[in-house]
């Protein structure tokens, strides 16, 4: 197995505080890994840098064993990055299935092109994808009224638009009622499942993390304090540490089980 | 060295009244978010109702006193404007009070007409300052060295009233986060209210404190308001030592330009802000504004589709009844038409890059005055062939909008607009100035069509040809992949940036592709008049295109053209009665608060409340997105 992302010694700083600090992990072909960590831990700045938002102060990120730090989010994404957002963003004006069409436009790059009508532009194809996700019943609704969590499904859609070997997933389940989250990381497991994308996701949920990450990573203060699967990671003092400060680990631990 | 003091001592008196009026308008739009046109009109009002009570009330006290009623004055006008016009609309889509205001500025110039008469009135002397003083044997007049004096401590008062007392501490807080400042229990309309009196009553004191120096006259409400948007935003939107800072730059350079570059002293304004804004975007003292905080107001826009077969077939019907004017219209029909037809291209064009860019030019002008400019410059002075001359002004107009959307476009919201108004103001202070090319104020005639064209029948045609051909390529692209880009670049930059959709780039092609239809439609105007003239590039044609967009409806694909010929039509009927701009004016504030989303959304509206398949749902309306 080879590392679809990978990232060496991945560093941010602002001004005197180090917000990411010496971070290095690989993502494999096919897997479903989470970062997690309390607030602050550095999640965000270290999507920011994966995605080109934001340029590391030292360190670098390999996609596909390619250098790809320092490239804008817009060649990122054309590399095969999809990415999906912890608020959603929408085309608030148009219908759930020209929001997938979209960006199809901009992967078959026909974004200047002023000819057919874009709306027959690879209908079928957006479709398809909405029909992954479970949208399809919805696709020519107006996107403005549709509810929060069918927003998130939607959004994965159009992630998935460019077949992406990568989805970076920040937060995908936040806002969202109960019931809808673990639906939604089902659906997204099961994309992995078939189609062998890889994602990295971000998530404060921990049933969510806990029930479908493949592997979990835990950042604390911007480093990375343990890595290892769902077991390894509950049973890593370090980590309930950080997470339940010092003390009564065992029976609070227990608590974030259920 | 005493001349270059004395120089100094003029720009900062000059500079005092600026800054009354800039502050003023800066402290309205910091707290509402309104770019209140009218602001110059306030400052008019401010000085007719200054000369009047000065005349009344004699003596030292009875001058000051004028002065200060006057202020007092014009902020009671200010809330009955507040409350009449811009409360209903708070809730309208951004900038749309705007609107309102140029209703506004309409009703007041013709009210000034009615009370004041039509000729300039000279200021009386201050009582007791009529001479001069020499300062370092330059003169100096005595009012100059008073203003120059009383300025900072109205500039103190103010600074202390925003940072001292509670009134001011609302104010910064709303102009921070409106909504926090209302969930915290501060009665909003109250505070919108006093705002914009104090506002006003700062421009009145600035119209009533010029009078000494300049009179008052029916033209000032124009005359001040560039050089206040300049000031304003040179200071950054909302800061009142930058606009005091502001004030005092502009004045100054322009005392210095009258002296050694008499020629350029517009344009140098103008450069001026350009530079500042490329350096600082959100100017001198400026804070930069927070990107979707008050976004987009009221429910998004519809989902678009193209013309069923049904509505190509009426609008097909439409344009052969058109084609047909000739046979039962008269001359007169025929140049009106020509003269809507220009006039629904230039408003689509704008349209276009505002409806669906989401790009608010407020100088759209100088696509459509410099397209005719390109052509007249090229038929006066190469003697280029018109159906030449015909072709390159678009051209021309396209790259004019090339550089200046490349420089704009760095910057968003309110600033973009500013900064697009500010090079359309460059240009047309350039038309103005240069005169050995563009002739100035004469303009450039004899710009006739060829011969064969030179028929108003067949220039009809003409015109009937180009306009409705750019209207419908301007729809045609509108549901092309181009337009959807430019649609999601408006909606949502993050999500188009992060699938591969470079925003800049699409936003700029629907700029320069804007600019090149506002051409074509100057072009069409300069060969059906035979001349051009500099205020085809004023302020004033730039709002009148807004003005037409937004009453048709922005978020409605058809408002562009519906307002343009709705209104040049009303205007047509309007301009045969003396008073019309006060009827006018009260039409378009009619409706800005009966029809805030537009003429054609609000039909919209009605289709779907009492027309066929009333449903709320989006999806099954199909009908009413094609409009």
């Amino acid at each position: 197995m080879s590392a679809i992302l990978e990232t060496r010694g991945l560093t941010k700083t602002f001004g005197g505080l180090t917000a990411v600090d010496d971070v290095s992990f690989a993502l494999q072909k096919g897997e479903l890994l989470a970062m997690i960590g309390p607030n602050g831990a550095g999640k965000s700045t270290c999507f920011n840098m994966l995605m080109g938002q934001l340029p590391p102060t030292s360190g670098a990120v390999y996609l596909d064993g390619e250098v790809i730090t320092g490239l804008g989010p817009r060649q990122i994404w054309r590399r095969g990055v999809g990415r999906t957002f912890q608020i959603t963003a929408t085309y608030a004006s148009m219908t759930v299935v020209e929001n997938v069409q979209m960006a199809l436009l901009s992967h078959n790059g026909e974004i200047f092109r002023v000819l057919p009508f874009a709306h027959r532009m690879h209908r079928d194809r957006a479709l398809a994808l909405l029909d992954m996700v479970g949208m399809a019943a919805q696709a020519d609704r107006h996107c403005a009224v549709l509810a929060y969590g069918d927003l998130k499904r939607m959004e994965l859609a159009i992630a998935l638009a460019h077949d992406p070997k990568l989805l970076l997933m920040d937060e995908p389940t936040a806002g969202m009622a109960p019931r809808e989250r673990l639906a939604l990381m089902e659906l997204t497991a099961r994309i992995v499942a078939e189609q062998g994308v890889s994602v990295l996701f971000t998530e404060h949920d921990m049933d969510v993390v806990f029930g479908h990450a493949h592997r979990i990573m835990v950042l604390n203060r911007g480093a990375l304090i343990a890595e290892g699967n769902a077991a390894e990671i509950r049973a890593n003092p370090l980590v309930q540490d950080v997470y339940l400060g010092g003390g009564t680990v065992f029976g609070r631990a227990e608590k974030t089980d259920a | 060295m005493e001349f270059f003091v004395a120089q100094i001592l003029t720009g900062l008196a000059n500079a005092s009244s600026l800054f009354l009026v800039a502050c003023g308008l800066s402290l309205i739009f910091g707290v509402t978010r309104i770019v209140n046109f009218a602001h110059g009109s306030l400052y008019m009002l401010g000085a007719y109702i200054g000369l009047t009570l000065m005349e009344v009330l004699p003596g030292h006290f009875g001058f000051w006193g004028s002065i200060l009623l006057a202020g007092i004055a014009v902020g009671l006008i200010g809330v009955v404007i507040e409350m009449l016009v811009l409360r209903p609309v708070y809730r309208a889509p951004e900038l749309f009070q705007l609107v309102a205001t140029f209703g506004v500025i309409l009703v007041i110039q013709d009210l000034a007409l009615l009370i004041w008469g039509p000729e300039d009135q000279l200021g009386p002397r201050a009582p007791g300052l009529r001479g001069v003083f020499r300062i370092m044997g330059e003169p100096i007049p005595k009012y100059d060295i008073v203003l120059l004096i009383i300025t900072p401590f109205i500039a103190l008062a103010l600074w202390w009233m925003m940072t001292r007392t509670r009134l001011g501490v609302l104010v910064r807080a709303a102009t921070q986060d409106r909504e926090m400042v209302g969930a915290l229990g501060v009665n909003q309309a109250w505070l919108f209210t006093g705002v914009f009196a104090l506002g006003s009553a700062l421009a009145g004191l600035g119209g009533a404190l010029q009078l000494p120096k300049g009179g008052a006259d029916l033209l000032m409400d124009f005359t001040i308001l560039t050089p206040v948007f300049v000031v304003v935003v040179i200071g950054g939107m909302g800061s009142l030592p930058g606009a005091y800072l502001a004030a005092i730059i502009i004045s100054v350079l322009n005392v210095f330009g009258v002296t050694y570059i008499p020629q350029s002293t517009l344009v140098l304004m103008f450069i001026v802000m350009i530079v500042v804004l490329m350096i600082r975007p959100y100017g001198l003292l400026g804070r930069e504004e927070v990107a979707g905080e008050h976004g987009q107001v009221g429910e998004p826009e519809e989902p678009i589709k193209p013309a069923s077969a049904r509505v190509r077939a009426i609008v097909a019907v439409g344009l052969a009844l058109l084609a047909l004017l000739p046979l039962f219209g008269g001359n007169f029909a025929l140049v009106l038409t020509t003269d809507i037809l220009i006039f629904c291209l230039f408003a689509a064009s704008l349209h276009f890059l505002l409806g669906l860019g989401g790009m608010v030019s407020f100088g759209h002008a100088a696509y459509y005055g410099g397209g005719a400019y390109v052509a007249a410059l090229l038929v006066t002075w190469t003697e280029t062939p018109m159906e030449l001359a015909f072709l390159l002004a678009p051209i021309g107009a396209g790259l004019i909008a090339i550089v200046v959307g490349w420089v704009c476009l760095r910057l968003t919201g309110v600033y973009f607009a500013m900064l697009t108004l500010a090079f359309a103001q460059l240009l047309w202070s350039l038309v103005w100035q240069w005169q050995e090319v563009t002739g100035g104020d004469d303009g450039l005639v004899n710009i006739w069509p060829a011969g064969w064209l030179n028929d108003n029948t067949i220039y009809f045609y003409v015109a009937l040809v180009f306009s409705v051909g750019g209207i419908l390529m301007l729809r045609h692209v509108a549901h092309s992949p181009f337009g959807y880009a430019l649609r999601a670049a408006r909606d949502s930059k993050r999500q188009a940036e992060a699938t591969g959709i470079d925003t800049r780039r699409v936003q700029l092609l629907a700029f320069t592709f804007a600019g090149f239809m506002g051409g074509l439609a100057g072009a069409l105007f300069v060969f059906s008049k035979g001349s051009v003239f500099p205020n085809e590039l004023e302020i004033v044609r730039s709002f009148d295109a807004l003005i037409v967009v937004f009453l048709g409806g922005v978020k409605t694909l058809a408002g562009g053209v519906v307002g343009a010929g709705f209104f040049k039509g009303v205007e047509d009927v309007l301009t045969r009665f003396e008073y019309w701009r006060l009827i006018m004016g009260l039409l378009i504030i009619f409706v800005v608060v009966v029809a805030p989303e537009g003429i054609v959304g609000s039909l919209r509206r009605a289709w779907r409340h009492f027309g066929p398949g009333d449903s709320q749902d989006a999806a099954t309306t199909k009908e009413e997105r094609r409009l």
